[in-house]
């Protein structure tokens, strides 16, 4: 049997999905309220690393492997940047908020803030993704060094 | 256009991996990176002498997040792209036969992107970021080879470096609980206002601690050597070139000159450790065998150069002699400059050199006249730049700072440096003995010697090397040298600049 006791694995399948949702809650309402795309990063790659303790790595790296994780931070990170270069092409300067200025919404809901929302989703890819492979590397090469 | 400083290398250093987890294309690589770094160069030197500020997001400082191009910053920025375009054009060829190449060109494109942030900003925190962001590329990098070695320089780098960064943090937090400012313009306006400067004190002490370990001053050298000596030939370059000068004396300089309003003692505490850095730097070149650990004791040396002179201006601004602070600065930043293109020459030399004879201890290797006139004759250059040898620049720069010690009646100060170059050019003559003459030893690869993509590179530094040189006469001095002097010393001009007051 891989991974820890079933009393953990069935704890960690419990509290599991709420940690990935809470980490998505505080990405996506960065703008709102205290938070934002990085703790909400690092509570999502948190949800990986305790599947991976709980289950063993065959389990984890069946979802999500080093080539995903690698790909997801690059990608997030040109994300980002291309919002930067959108400021550029549509609200004149780098990083313009240009969504705000044409669609403001209403204060304090979801769906305000611009360019923000974006950005802070982006930015929460980027950091989780990375986390999880600094995990996922060292996993990896305590299990080159067991063999 | 100054976020494109930024931007570009970013997006460039996060594609490059990205394409090389579907499909390993050097050539793609190589050829995206030298766009890159051809194309930051153009806009770096089109941008010349421009001033300006870039509100980040449209929102103004002393709250929005900005860049700032002066004087000085424009010089730093045409200084990081020109040895970055070089560099990437030697590693087309060095680094041929490495593996993971897009990783390798994303981690120098990230450090390119820090080092032009460090350059461009005007916000001590984000200062920081950017600091840290070329800081952990070069770590990776240095390592870059895996061999027990370059592990082992690559974590000595990363501990001291670290360090290194907390100290420049703590000192931000510090400076920031006590003006409430993260903006340099408006940390110097209301340093002024502030009726105790206890904490600017310790903050600045701080500053010149952990800036002193990116820079390498002396008494925390110590990871230089190993880290520059392990590192892949073209980031030694870069790492020995640029990044200490950029992370350690530029970042330093702007914020004691142009944030800190030059508190107290720091000029002088900066003059002496920089004779220091020069003086035993260069007794501890002496003694080496390995050349490329020879060139690093030397940027150690180099770097000492920079810092008395930047100290030294702090020092005649303090007492009332503006003509020649103005002129002991320009003469710092002219080494630095000077100092770029040399050290770089040399490093890509010492890996041409390892390519043909496959050993770098001078020891064991010599007769490179005989064996490639060309590959000697650019190494003599550089060797005769380095240790101020007349008509080369490194010689017009020493003269310049030694002119302003002495005419702003430091003696010690023009006695050390003087002393100073004798044991730089006693080393070089060293390495000029055993490398350059001496007898050739049997091993030597003949398909280096003709190789031109290691040789064009530097043709062009050498070139430099003598051009550079001109920058002494006054007509140039007056469009490159002295605004980026101004830049430092006149710290209100600076906060007109950034604040429009």
């Amino acid at each position: 049997m891989t991974g820890m006791s079933s009393i953990v694995k069935t704890v960690t399948r419990w509290v599991s999905p709420f940690i990935f949702a809470f980490g998505i809650y505080i990405a996506l309402t960065g703008h709102l309220t205290p938070g934002g795309g990085f703790p909400g990063g690092v509570i999502i790659a948190g949800c990986f690393i305790l599947l991976t303790l709980a289950y063993g790595k065959e389990t984890t790296f069946g979802l999500f492997n080093l080539e995903s994780s690698a790909v997801t931070d690059s990608l997030a990170a040109l994300a980002f940047l291309c919002m930067g270069f959108l400021g550029y092409v549509f609200g004149g300067g780098f990083f313009n908020n240009f969504i705000q200025s044409g669609f403001p919404g209403t204060s304090f809901r979801l769906l305000s803030g611009g360019n923000m929302p974006i950005i802070n989703l982006a930015i929460g890819l980027k950091v989780g993704a990375s986390l999880f492979a600094v995990f996922a590397y060292l996993a990896l090469f305590r299990a080159i060094e067991e063999d | 256009m100054l976020p494109l400083f930024v931007a570009i290398p970013l997006g460039v250093g996060f594609l490059l991996p990205l394409i090389e987890e579907f499909r390993d294309r050097t050539r793609l690589f190589s050829l995206f990176v030298l766009l890159e770094t051809g194309g930051l160069l153009a806009l770096s030197l089109i941008k010349f002498g421009d001033k300006g500020i870039y509100r980040m997001g449209g929102w103004a400082p002393p709250f929005g997040i900005n860049f700032v191009q002066d004087g000085l910053s424009s010089l730093i920025l045409v200084v990081i792209s020109g040895i970055a375009f070089v560099t990437t054009l030697f590693a087309i060829t060095y680094m041929k036969e490495y593996e993971n190449l897009g990783k390798f060109y994303g981690l120098f494109s990230l450090m390119l992107a820090g080092m032009y942030g460090v350059a461009l900003t005007g916000d001590i925190f984000n200062m920081y970021v950017y600091l840290e962001v070329a800081a952990i590329s070069s770590y990776a990098l240095v390592g870059f080879n895996r061999g027990a070695e370059e592990i082992e320089a690559s974590f000595k780098y990363l501990i001291m470096g670290a360090v290194g960064s907390v100290f420049i943090l703590l000192g931000i937090a510090l400076l920031y609980g006590s003006v409430g400012s993260l903006n340099i313009a408006d940390i110097s306006v209301k340093v002024s206002e502030l009726p105790d400067d206890s904490f600017i004190v310790l903050s600045t002490a701080l500053f010149i601690v952990g800036f002193g370990l990116k820079a390498a001053f002396i008494p925390f050298h110590s990871w230089l050597p190993d880290a520059h000596s392990s590192a892949p030939t073209p980031i030694s370059a870069m790492l020995s070139g640029v990044l200490i000068k950029v992370l350690g004396i530029y970042a330093l300089a702007r914020l004691l000159f142009n944030g800190l309003n030059l508190p107290g003692i720091a000029p002088s505490i900066l003059t002496w450790i920089g004779a220091g850095s020069m003086f035993i730097g260069g007794m501890l070149a002496l003694g080496q065998k390995d050349l490329k650990r020879l060139l690093a004791y030397s940027s150690i040396s180099q770097m000492g150069y920079i810092t008395l002179a930047v100290g030294m201006g702090g020092i005649l601004i303090g007492q009332g002699k503006p003509g020649i602070a103005t002129l002991a600065l320009m003469g710092g930043i002219f080494h630095l400059v000077n100092h770029a293109t040399y050290k770089s020459l040399l490093f890509l030399f010492s890996g041409s050199v390892e390519k043909i004879f496959g050993s770098r201890d001078l020891s064991e290797i010599g007769g490179l006249n005989s064996v490639s006139p060309v590959s000697g004759a650019v190494g003599t250059i550089g060797t005769l730049s380095i240790s101020g040898v007349p008509p080369f620049n490194g010689f017009w720069s020493k003269l310049v700072i030694v002119i302003a010690a002495i005419w702003g009646k430091l003696y010690p100060l023009a006695g050390i440096i003087l002393f100073t170059s004798a044991i730089t050019l006693a080393y070089y003559l060293k390495v000029q003995r055993q490398l350059f003459m001496g007898k050739s030893t049997g091993n030597v690869s003949e398909s280096v010697k003709t190789s031109a993509g290691l040789y064009i590179p530097l043709l062009i530094l050498a070139i430099c090397c003598i051009g550079l040189g001109l920058l002494y006469l006054p007509e140039i001095r007056g469009i490159v040298l002295k605004p980026a002097a101004l830049a430092l010393q006149e710290g209100s001009e600076y906060t007109k600049l950034v604040l429009g007051l």
